[in-house]
C-alpha cells in the first residue's frame, strides 16, 4: 500500500468513524433527542440524582471509563433502566442498563466516544419518573480509529 | 471469538442476605462499529455483542444492551443482592447469535 493510499483509507475511516461520510455536514448531529422521547414515551426527564462520571479529559476515545448511579431511590421505588446517550456520536444510544429488583441502581462500563461532547443519562424508575444528568468531556483523540 | 473465556470477579461469593455482591466482568470481542472501512476501502461490517445478561438461578439480576459505542472487550461493573444461594449465569450474546456463557456460584446464608 502505498503512502498515499494508507492516507486516504485512514482519513476515510476517521470520517465514517465520526459519522462525517463525505455527504454529510461536518457535526451531524444525531437523533438523540428522539431516542430520549422514545425511552421516556415523552415524558421530560428530572434533571439530578443521577450521578454520571467520566473523566474530565479523553485522550483516546476508544475506550472511555464511564459509571453512572441513582441516588436514593426508597420502598418500593427502584431504578429500571438507565440510558446512555452520546449526542455527537455517529449513533446516539451507547448502552441500556437493565436493572432488577435485586440490583442496586449503579453501573460501569467502557464507551467509545467520536469528539468532545455532552454525555447524557436517562434512568426510568418503577414509579414512572425519569430522571437525568448530563456530563461534558473532553476527547482528543476520537474512538473511532482515528 | 466464542472460545475466548470470559472473566469474571466477585468481591465475595459468601455474603448475608441484604449485602451486596459486587460483579466485575469482562470478555474478548472485537465490537466492530461497522463504521470502519478496510484498507481498500470497503465497510467492515458490524460485529458486536448487543446483549449482557446476569441471572441468579434463572431470575435476571442484571443486564444490558449495546450499541457500537461499548468499547472492544466488553467490561461490566455492576452490583446486586443475591436473595438465595446459587448459580449466576452470564451470557453475551453477538450479532451472529455465538453465545458467550460463564457461571459462577455464591452462597447467602
Amino acid at each position: 500500500m502505498s503512502r498515499r493510499q494508507a492516507l486516504t483509507a485512514g482519513a476515510g475511516a476517521f470520517a465514517a468513524g465520526l459519522g462525517v461520510a463525505a455527504a454529510g455536514p461536518a457535526r451531524a448531529a444525531n437523533d438523540y433527542a428522539e431516542q430520549i422521547r422514545i425511552f421516556t414515551g415523552g415524558k421530560q426527564p428530572i434533571e439530578g440524582r443521577v450521578k454520571l462520571e467520566l473523566p474530565e479529559l479523553a485522550e483516546n476515545g476508544n475506550t472511555v471509563p464511564m459509571s453512572v448511579a441513582v441516588d436514593g431511590p426508597t420502598g418500593d421505588v427502584h431504578v429500571q433502566e438507565i440510558l446512555i446517550l452520546a449526542p455527537a456520536n455517529p449513533n446516539a444510544r451507547v448502552v441500556r442498563f437493565r436493572f432488577s429488583a435485586m440490583s442496586v441502581a449503579a453501573a460501569a462500563t467502557r464507551i467509545r466516544l467520536a469528539e468532545t461532547q455532552d454525555v447524557i443519562a436517562v434512568a426510568k424508575l418503577s414509579d414512572g419518573t425519569f430522571l437525568s444528568a448530563t456530563r461534558q468531556i473532553k476527547v482528543t483523540i476520537g474512538g473511532c480509529g482515528g | 471469538m466464542a472460545d475466548a473465556k470470559p472473566r469474571i470477579r466477585l468481591d465475595n461469593k459468601e455474603v448475608r442476605k441484604g449485602e451486596t455482591v459486587e460483579v466485575k466482568t469482562l470478555v474478548s470481542h472485537i465490537m466492530e462499529t461497522g463504521l470502519r472501512h478496510d484498507p481498500s476501502g470497503k465497510l467492515i461490517p458490524r460485529m458486536i455483542i448487543n446483549t449482557f445478561t446476569c441471572e441468579l438461578n434463572g431470575k435476571f439480576v442484571f443486564g444490558c444492551d449495546l450499541e457500537r459505542a461499548v468499547a472492544a472487550n466488553p467490561y461490566f461493573q455492576f452490583r446486586f443482592k443475591p436473595e438465595e444461594s446459587g448459580t449466576l449465569k452470564f451470557t453475551w450474546i453477538d450479532d451472529e447469535g455465538v453465545r458467550i456463557e460463564a457461571t459462577e456460584t455464591i452462597k447467602v446464608t
